[in-house]
């Protein structure tokens, strides 16, 4: 499926006047540019799911469409007129109301008065509580809800589900034309699925224009009239979802030029006994996760956003413990309950967001690489066996090891280049000798010459024989830097591809297509 | 010749280039300091000899020692206010203690500085691990601390302090080469200085104070027991405070209001010091050095005729410049 044949298959439909229409809309940020010239229709009566890899632009163009955002370029027409939001609030009032997946609803109010909130019905002055709640029930009601929540409860004692009724509830209130949802399934079990299915058929009937931005292709298929595919920011095509399955739509959402060569991968010899062994191990998030990560490998976390990648290297790290299930590290069975121990059994963590989770912005360059080390020795000890002018001498070492060009170990951290800094949040894992790594998304906003340069390091890294368990987003990295790759989704393992798939069969499992599982994997073992 | 002379002056410019960098890596409290300090000893004769100076540092012993401790609080993210209040009651709580007999001076000493440790768990366990702000947690504390020796003394503490506890405060060390006289206070002080020193630059637990106050998060990913750090920088700040507490009684006598304000007074001089508010840079000298110049200050605006409620002032002009500061210079980095 070549992108030109996508292309022309987008639909003009002519006959009915949108709802809402999006025009050339074009958005940069510093860096990227997120939407490029996007053009869409949404039709009354009408459920439009809008998918895409992270970062391919889905939640930019919501964004715009709801004010929150302002486009560099484009329009937006409303019925037919053309209309600029300058402020959520307009959006709002003039009929298009967007739910995001973290609710905005105050947890210690009644149902009734987070539904009014700032335009509660009032007499005398005061607030006419009957009124509100008798207006909230009505309102729940059209929803058929009303035997479910009732508008005094108090927020914070509803179920997610309910919570999201709410959210919808108060964008009815608005009398809204248009409804944008933003993952709307990711936190619902499947009966509040199902429950929710149900409301935005209602909602349907009521001629409004739906659209949801979801990573989960199953649920899409449900529940979409048509499917809007965005890569990279740029529109691929738009499908009615009864024509086309989920190979197809997964086709048109990858895809595309490698931007820089990676190094070779791991040959069979280099691998040696399995260093990480999870059996059967689970938590609030993740159910029965099952690995084994081996010396000398690179294995890739593939996965979507809120598919409970980082939850994993959390559980793993010890920052949010597995609560079932058993690990063996080097062959031992071991219980992590804090980043301390994980330490001990020289586990390492490079975290996602380095300037929040890895780095201490004011410290100077030697500090941040002796923490770890620090923190693994006595709090006291050192004033008297001079421990701590020893572990100074580490430093130039570990400055070679990371290559950080710098004379000068007492310069802040806050002021390095992002790749730097990258460099001195992995040396302090150094210093500490861990022999199994975690790195969770280790080129996130770092440029092209420092993201190859991290890359050799983690082959670098696996050649001494240490163990990687990397988390990426990107999926040409994924492809390029694992030996193995693990699919998740939904806060499981939804399957294991071998080095050098491509990036529709890590999408398929990625979307929820336990189905295509097996065949998907036969057909790589019939390739190799 | 043209060339020897380029060379040279390119030399010289060299030479002025590295001064001119150790000169901007000297903290900003050392000249005010010595700027204000000379201003006050040219308005004041008594401060230009020896035992001039010796008073003001014996003066300015326990400040310092206060705001060491209230430092190592503050680099850690927290705040100690019960500090103030810890002292009131290490002197009302002594003369009920010490009831007049010498004989009782040691025990005191070593009942008060249990106090200072449980108060400094109290604070450090109820900030770690319950997790409520320290700003709270110690303004509850400064009240019970204060309630509690005000309850225990009735209001109106007896007796004296005998010779023997006050001799920390306002004694000196005789014929000292070079100096003659010589402030135990401020010998006490220098120790401490030294001691927290190490603690806080040389030893694990300083680096992992400031750590935790620059980066809580990344603190804690990277095996930081941050609660134990925290704790014992609570139970240290107490510690020092019952220290200055001994020098305070001894050098003032008995009084129920030497500790009021005090804890603003320390948070001002490690301020002064360079001392971040909200965590991550500190640093013993220049907080000494703080201490010095508040102190200092404080003189300056005696010598000039201005009233207490100045002192106040100036001292909320410097926390809030200080916040103000910190809060700037965060939104300029986003």
């Amino acid at each position: 499926m070549t992108e030109e044949q996508n292309k022309t298959t987008v639909l003009r439909k002519t006959q009915p006047e949108p709802l809402l229409e999006v025009r050339n809309i074009t958005k940069r940020f510093p860096g990227v540019l997120a939407l490029d010239d996007v053009s869409l229709k949404f039709m009354q009566g009408e459920v439009h799911a809008v998918v895409g890899e992270n970062g391919a632009g889905k939640s930019t163009l919501m964004k715009i469409m709801a004010g929150a955002y302002i486009a560099d370029s484009g329009e937006i027409l409303l019925q037919g007129k053309k209309v600029s939001f300058s402020h959520p609030q307009e959006a709002h009032e003039q009929g298009v109301s967007i739910i995001y997946q973290e609710f905005n609803l105050l947890p210690e109010r009644t149902v009734a008065q987070n539904i009014y909130l700032g335009r509660e019905p009032s007499k005398f002055g005061v607030i006419d509580i009957r009124a509100l709640n008798k207006k909230a029930l009505t309102v729940l009601k059209e929803l058929g809800a009303d035997e479910m929540i009732s508008p005094t409860a108090l927020c914070n004692t509803l179920s997610v589900a309910e919570q999201q009724i709410v959210e919808i509830a108060k964008a009815i209130s608005f009398d809204s034309k248009v409804l944008i949802m933003d993952e709307p399934t990711a936190a619902l079990t499947l009966v509040e699925v199902r429950i929710l299915n149900a409301l935005v058929s209602r909602l349907k009937t009521r001629g409004m224009a739906l659209i949801f931005i979801s990573h989960r292709l199953v649920e899409v298929f449900d529940i979409a009239d048509k499917i809007t595919v965005l890569k990279d920011g740029q529109l691929v095509g738009t499908e009615l979802a009864k024509d086309v399955n989920a190979e197809k739509i997964v086709h048109m959402m990858v895809g595309r030029i490698l931007d820089h060569y990676f190094p070779p991968l791991g040959k069979k010899e280099d691998f040696g006994e399995v260093v990480l062994r999870v059996n059967n191990c689970s938590n609030h998030f993740l159910k029965n996760i099952n690995l084994e990560l081996r010396k000398g490998e690179v294995l890739g976390i593939a996965g979507l956003q809120g598919s409970g990648r980082t939850e994993l290297a959390q559980a793993l790290f010890g920052v949010m413990p597995f609560k079932t299930g058993t690990m063996e590290i080097n062959g031992k069975t071991r219980t992590v309950k804090a980043p301390s121990t994980a330490i001990k059994y020289s586990m390492g963590f490079m975290t996602e967001d380095r300037k929040a989770e890895g780095l201490l912005p004011k410290q100077p360059i030697r500090d941040n690489m002796l923490l770890t080390v620090r923190s693994m020795q006595s709090i006291l000890g050192n004033i008297f066996n001079d421990g701590i002018r020893k572990s100074r001498k580490m430093v130039p070492t570990l400055a070679k090891q990371v290559d950080v060009r710098t004379d000068n170990y007492d310069r802040e951290v806050q002021f390095l280049s992002g790749g730097n800094q990258q460099k001195v949040a992995l040396s302090k894992w150094l210093a500490s000798n861990a022999d199994i790594f975690i790195f969770d998304e280790p080129t996130r906003g770092i440029d092209v010459e420092a993201k190859a340069s991290i890359h050799d390091l983690i082959r670098g890294l696996t050649k001494k024989g240490i163990a990687v368990l990397m988390i990426s987003s990107e999926l040409p990295e994924i492809i390029g830097m694992s030996d193995r790759i693990l699919v998740m989704w939904d806060g499981s393992i939804a399957g294991e591809l071998p080095a050098k798939s491509t990036e529709s069969d890590v999408m398929l499992l990625a979307t929820g297509h336990e189905t295509n599982n097996h065949s998907n994997k036969n057909d790589e073992a019939g390739k190799e | 010749m043209t060339t020897t002379t380029m060379a040279k002056s390119s030399r010289a410019v060299k030479v002025l280039n590295t001064i001119w960098t150790w000169i901007k890596k000297i903290p900003p409290v050392y000249p005010i300091f010595i700027l204000i300090f000379l201003t006050v000893g040219f308005l004041n004769p008594n401060y230009q000899t020896a035992n001039g100076i010796f008073v003001f540092l014996r003066r300015a012993s326990p400040l310092a020692i206060l705001a060491i401790g209230q430092m190592f609080v503050l680099s850690s993210g927290g705040f100690d206010l019960s500090m103030g209040s810890l002292v009131t009651f290490v002197i009302v709580g002594s003369s009920m203690l010490l009831n007049n007999d010498p004989e009782k001076a040691m025990i005191t000493i070593v009942i008060m500085l249990g106090v200072g440790v449980i108060v400094g768990l109290i604070n450090g366990v109820t900030v770690s691990f319950l997790k409520v702000p320290s700003l709270i947690v110690t303004l509850g504390m400064l009240l019970l601390v204060k309630g509690v020796a005000m309850f225990w003394s009735g209001g109106a503490p007896r007796g004296y302090f005998t010779d023997n506890f006050r001799i920390f405060g306002r004694g000196n060390i005789e014929n000292v080469p070079i100096f003659g006289k010589f402030p135990i206070a401020l010998l006490i002080m220098i120790v401490i200085a030294l001691l927290s020193y190490y603690l806080f630059h040389k030893s694990n637990f300083g680096k992992q104070i400031l750590a935790i106050g620059d980066n809580v998060r990344a603190s804690q990913l990277s095996g930081v027991r941050v609660r134990v750090i925290r704790v014992l920088a609570f139970v240290y700040s107490a510690l020092l405070a019952v220290v200055a507490a001994i020098l305070l009684g001894g050098y003032g006598g008995i009084s129920t209001n030497v500790g009021d304000g005090l804890e603003m007074q320390a948070v001002s001089a490690a301020v002064v010091g360079g001392t971040l508010l909200l965590g991550g840079k500190g640093s013993v000298p220049s907080v000494v050095f703080g201490a010095f110049t508040l102190e200092a200050l404080f003189n300056l605006l005696n010598l000039l005729g201005l009233p207490k409620p100045y002192k106040d002032a100036v001292q909320g002009l410097i926390i809030i410049g200080a916040v103000a500061y910190v809060a700037l210079s965060t939104r300029k980095k986003r």
